[in-house]
């Protein structure tokens, strides 16, 4: 397919094989797998003060009163700053996405001011020579509570009576988001089948595998400061520091370093960063802090967190008319980056890819005494993708059609795009029908259903569940436009410079962040198609303002969805002006070069040629250039995206069920993916098995638990339970090639994509599997607990 | 996660560790594996202000044959137990169940003698130790004395062992021919600590089951014995197991946590008792 791509035609007639689409293995990972390589938290910043944070025990409670003198005393100990001491320093957490008029926004100060919120809540930070004199300095600053009554629950949180988090705002709700889209009631009135469920979308703790950590210093004498961060937004970042703290923009300077995992939880200003670098000035020393995993848990912010009421309704022939989506959203105690729009990022998305006449989408979002919520590997998109996912395939129940007929009966097929969603999205692309034969193909699906129907004739103890998700997403975030009117106070452009230096080696500089992705390969591999270089000849420089000046960062499945694009633009725009160059030289017309495999050649005349390394080099001497040229080769551009793109798939899971223990298996798992052109294999591999797996931990294993008085309950990893390989079966993967229409090289975006649909097959796989007991729903995670008390219960003709 | 200060020690000898232990107080700790104590330690859940390291004290470490038992040193790690040819010849029980305690890592490091008395009641080997009649032989500041297992787990995290006491070694009877085993360990990830484990000691003669012994894990503050299955299963045949395994949570009472509620390890304790019974008796 790549042939029909700008890059491939590019390259048209090239001899060598294209980089884009090869399995190039990482040029990062021998660095990252060796240690050989700077983390944050191996900055060597000599005489650096290392930071400690006095974290609240309690979820809510007053403040009266804060003695630091017992950890001022101790040897080692710099100083301790309260909210008090810290002044106008104590800078607020900003929040950029005030979804509605009426959002309801409190302060978010760094150091928590009269009242703390949430069991890690912030109330002061020591500062101490070395990292165990800060960790005992914490446990020697005497902080009074006087404790207050803690809601964690969300209804409770909206009804009358409840303790209020934010007395000023006098309610515990954020806000609430209609979005009406066709006549629900009358799609409802025309149907002759409704199904209504509940799901608890449980709240997440991402755990990336390098905890947090930020290391700021003054740079000299100057008011200049560098700031490490262990972070996914660098350049969001250094906007956001600058404006809460008054530091200049251009005396700031934020670096990623290699960061390890993040899945949305460093998409943010955290308290830590803004704390680092207030201190830093204030004492004109380097601040440093690295989270420890115990801290991880409660203090980096927390994902999902939703109770979804939805309702399907349709005709008894199988035709979806509506369907009615009701949230309430768990903000947490505060309101961080883009906290109130995560569940938004869905709001397009529960119509899937179905056709319908109505969908009707209400949001609440509520504060409990709780970590935040904010980007989790999906963000919005996993939610949506769950409850719709789930509840065709109760439809489906409900009307005795096989789950795959009904949703073939109500996609949108492939000779209907572009299509324009219910919800008001455009899906370029798509090819759901061929996604979904393939896939059965692969997994046996009727040799299955057949083993299924013996099992369930021999009551064997073992039950036989097949999942089915069908499921697209919106990726590449976003037309700077779509955003501003959403109220995202922000843009959704990518950056990307080439610079082909004096002896053709070539810098390519991006403005996404990559920490694991493997941006440096597959960005290799497409400017290496551009320019007709090898992929070893280019190096990619990013995740630092000083030297990628330009970004919007890495997350939402973005990096190649947008910033790809301004990866090709940046380097046609090098090719068009070393051909100018190269005719110049050759005395040729420009329009009589061709250019292939990184040699310009004058149609019809091969012995007149030359390379762009050559031509790079006269760049530089700048001996002979066309009149006006400026010297030097390199090229920029900033891409706005046209629109999203909407890679697609269905996934397959079967599910074992020990009916007696209630333990549910996953034996195996069939995807084909069409994530559009595929510029790395491998790593597009590596994306979605790590995306499958990660899905399937929240349908089957993880779950935050807070007691009520909101002590969180998982606070390690010995209670928050991470699947390892030995929990999952060898993945069958596959892919469909449909290239997207809104994206020059065809490509849509695969980070999330596993993620997003692997928990809606892995639940309705379990639910199928005990559909001949009764059992219409199964609580996530689908622990053995949960599993066999829902047996019991439908068992028992109670309701599942 | 970084422990509060505390001293530490490596003595050279067994006698040496029992003094400094002793001289320490009631607050110091036997350092073995670390991979119970190191997380307790960086949690800040203990406090301990001197440790005494027996991590190298070959004295501890290794299995040797006694006749009609074998001796497992305290010291041996977990790896080597797994392996050891006279614990797969007389006890493989003890094997097997090692096998399915942690990971590689833990258990290159994590000892035998150290998870009897760190004393988890989730912990595996507490279990196996019960079901075989294991002997405790313990070394303090008077000498050394002998327990049985029956008398050593006694509560939570708690065992006949005093401040000042070092575990040495376990010897572990033989238990002759005709018997066979299985133990059955549910947890929810392939690594993870047993929410319910039930062992089996099965000796089956002439079509039944002459002799059996079960041994739960985590279904209360020890390892216990479901003493009214052992009886049930006395003479049963192959259709006597399952209502022997309806009586194995008799006088049990399991914790109720995050991963399961008490009943539900009820519940557990029940099938996984038929189950590994049943695969020991092998009909
Ligand atoms: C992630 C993880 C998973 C685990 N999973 C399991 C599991 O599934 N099943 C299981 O059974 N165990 C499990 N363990 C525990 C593991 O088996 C430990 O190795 C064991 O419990 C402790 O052994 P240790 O040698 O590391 O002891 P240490 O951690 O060094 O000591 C533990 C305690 O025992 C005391 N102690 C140690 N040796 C002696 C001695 N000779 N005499 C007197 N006191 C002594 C110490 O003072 C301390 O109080 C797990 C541990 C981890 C970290």
């Amino acid at each position: 397919m790549t042939e029909t791509t700008e890059a491939g035609t590019a390259q048209a007639g090239t001899a060598r094989t294209p980089a884009i689409g090869s399995p190039v293995r990482r040029k990062e990972d021998d660095r990252l797998v060796t240690g050989q390589t700077t983390w944050t938290d191996n900055v060597a910043l000599p005489g650096a003060l290392h930071m400690g944070l006095v974290r609240s025990p309690i979820a809510h409670a007053r403040i009266t009163g804060i003695d630091t003198s017992a950890a001022k005393a101790m040897p080692g100990v710099v100083d301790v700053f309260t909210a008090a001491d810290l002044g106008d320093d104590n800078v607020k957490i900003p929040c950029v996405w005030p979804v509605t008029d009426d959002i309801v926004m409190p302060d978010f100060h760094s150091l928590a001011v009269d009242k703390v919120r949430q069991v890690g809540d912030v109330v002061a930070v020591v500062l101490a020579q070395d990292k165990v004199t800060a960790e005992d300095a914490i446990e020697n600053v005497v902080v009074d509570y006087d404790p207050l009554p803690a809601v964690v629950d969300m209804e409770a949180a909206l009804a009358d009576g409840s303790p209020i988090l934010h007395e000023d705002k006098g309610t515990n709700q954020c806000y609430t988001m209609n979005f009406p889209c066709g006549d629900y009631e009358a799609a409802k009135a025309a149907s002759d089948v409704v199904v209504s469920r509940r799901f608890i979308n449980q709240r997440l703790i991402p755990v990336a595998m390098e905890p947090r950590a930020v290391a700021c210093s003054p740079m000299g004498t100057s008011e200049e400061y560098t700031l490490w961060s262990a972070t996914q937004v660098p350049h969001v970042l250094r906007v956001l520091l600058a404006l809460s703290t008054g530091v200049p923009e251009n005396q700031l300077r934020v670096i990623a370093p290699d960061v390890g995992g993040g899945f949305g939880s460093k998409l943010q200003m955290y308290r830590e960063e803004a704390l680092a670098l207030v201190l830093a000035r204030r004492l004109g020393r380097p601040v440093r802090w690295t989270e420890t995993r115990s801290e991880n848990m409660v203090a980096t912010h927390h994902g999902r967190d939703q109770i979804q009421d939805v309702e399907i309704a349709a005709t008894r022939d199988g035709t979806i008319k509506g369907l009615k989506v009701a949230l309430t959203a768990n903000m947490g105690a505060y309101l961080q980056i883009i906290t109130p729009g995560i569940p938004l990022l869905g709001m397009f998305m529960y119509n899937g890819i179905y056709k319908m006449d109505a969908y009707d989408f209400s949001c609440t979002g509520v504060f409990t005494n709780t970590t935040p919520t904010d980007a989790y590997r999906g963000a919005g998109r996993p939610e949506a993708t769950y409850a719709i996912e789930r509840i065709v395939d109760e439809l489906a129940a409900e009307l005795g059609m096989d789950p795959i007929e009904l949703r073939r009966k109500n996609w949108i097929a492939h000779e209907e795009f572009p299509y324009q969603t219910i919800s008001g999205l455009t899906y370029d692309t798509g090819n759901y029908e061929a996604a979904t034969e393939k896939a059965l193909e692969l997994f046996k699906y009727d040799e299955l259903r057949a083993e299924q129907q013996r099992r369930r004739e021999s009551n064997d103890l073992v039950q036989l569940g097949i999942g089915v998700s069908t499921f697209t997403e919106m990726c590449g975030l976003a037309p700077s436009r779509t955003l501003g009117a959403l109220k995202y106070v922000a843009g959704g452009w990518e950056n990307c410079t080439i610079r082909v230096l004096p002896l053709g080696k070539v810098e390519l500089v991006t403005g996404t962040s990559p920490h694991g992705q493997g941006h440096v390969t597959s960005w290799s591999q497409i400017a290496s198609d551009v320019l007709g270089v090898p992929v070893e000849d280019v190096e990619v420089i990013h995740g630092d303002t000083a030297r990628s000046p330009y970004g919007m960062d890495t997350y939402g499945s973005r990096s190649l969805a947008v910033g790809g694009q301004a990866i090709l633009r940046a380097g046609q725009k090098v090719v068009e002006k070393a051909k100018l160059i190269a005719a110049h030289q050759m005395e040729a017309n420009p329009d009589d070069l061709e250019f292939v495999d990184g040699a310009f050649r004058v149609k019809g005349d091969p012995e007149k040629s030359t390379t762009i390394q050559a031509v790079a080099f006269e760049a530089f001497t700048a001996h002979n250039l066309p009149d006006g040229m400026e010297p030097t080769l390199s090229g920029e551009s900033t891409v706005d995206p046209a629109d999203f793109s909407f890679p697609h798939g269905t996934h397959l899971a079967a599910m074992e069920v020990d009916t007696e223990t209630g333990k549910a298996t996953l034996r195996s798992y069939v995807c084909v993916d069409d994530v559009g052109v595929v510029v790395n294999p491998l790593i597009v591999e590596g994306q979605v098995h790590g995306g499958i797996a990660q899905g399937v931990a929240q349908a089957l294993y993880e779950g935050a638990v807070y007691d009520a008085d909101g002590n969180l309950l998982t606070a390690s990893m010995a209670d928050y339970l991470l699947p390892t390989a030995l929990d999952l079966p060898s993945f069958v993967t596959d892919r469909t090639v449909t290239p997207s229409t809104t994206h020059p090289l065809g490509t849509k975006g695969v980070g999330e994509a596993g993620t997003i649909a692997s928990t809606p097959a892995i639940i309705n796989g379990v639910v199928d599997a005990l559909r001949p007991y009764g059992v219409n729903d199964v609580p996530m995670p689908a622990s053995p607990e949960h599993v066999w008390r829902t047996l019991q219960a439908a068992k028992a003709g109670g309701a599942a | 996660m970084i422990p509060a200060a505390f001293d530490y020690v490596r003595p050279g000898s067994l006698d040496e560790a029992v003094r400094a232990l002793h001289e320490g107080g009631e607050d110091a700790k036997v350092l073995a594996g670390g991979q119970s104590l190191m997380p307790m330690l960086r949690m800040r859940l203990a406090t301990p202000s001197l440790l005494v390291d027996c991590s190298r004290l070959g004295e501890l470490r290794g299995v040797r044959d006694d006749g009609d038992a074998i001796v497992i040193g305290a010291g041996t790690p977990h790896h080597e137990v797994m392996h050891d040819a006279l614990v797969r010849a007389h006890a493989p029980l003890i094997a097997t169940v090692t096998a399915t305690v942690a990971d590689p890592a833990i258990r290159h490091r994590g000892t035998f003698g150290g998870s009897l008395a760190h004393a988890d009641p989730a912990a595996d080997l507490p279990t196996a130790a019960l079901v075989l009649g294991a002997q405790f032989s313990i070394v303090g500041p008077g000498g050394r004395r002998t327990v049985a297992a029956a008398d050593f787990f006694t509560d939570f995290f708690t065992t006949a062992l005093a401040a000042d006491e070092i575990l040495e070694s376990v010897r572990i009877p033989k238990l002759g021919d005709g018997w066979s085993f299985d133990y059955q360990k549910f947890n929810r990830t392939a690594q993870a600590w047993a929410i319910v484990g039930v062992a089996a000691a099965v000796r089956r003669s002439n079509g039944s089951i002459a002799e059996a012994r079960v041994g739960l894990t985590n279904m209360g503050a020890g390892p216990l014995r479901a003493s009214a299955t052992e009886a049930a299963l006395a003479g049963a045949g192959a259709d006597g197991i399952a209502a022997a395994a309806e009586q194995a949570a008799q006088n049990t009472s399991p914790t109720s946590d995050l991963h399961a509620q008490a009943d539900f390890r009820q519940h557990l304790a029940r099938v996984l008792t038929r189950r590994a019974v049943t695969n020991a008796a092998r009909f």
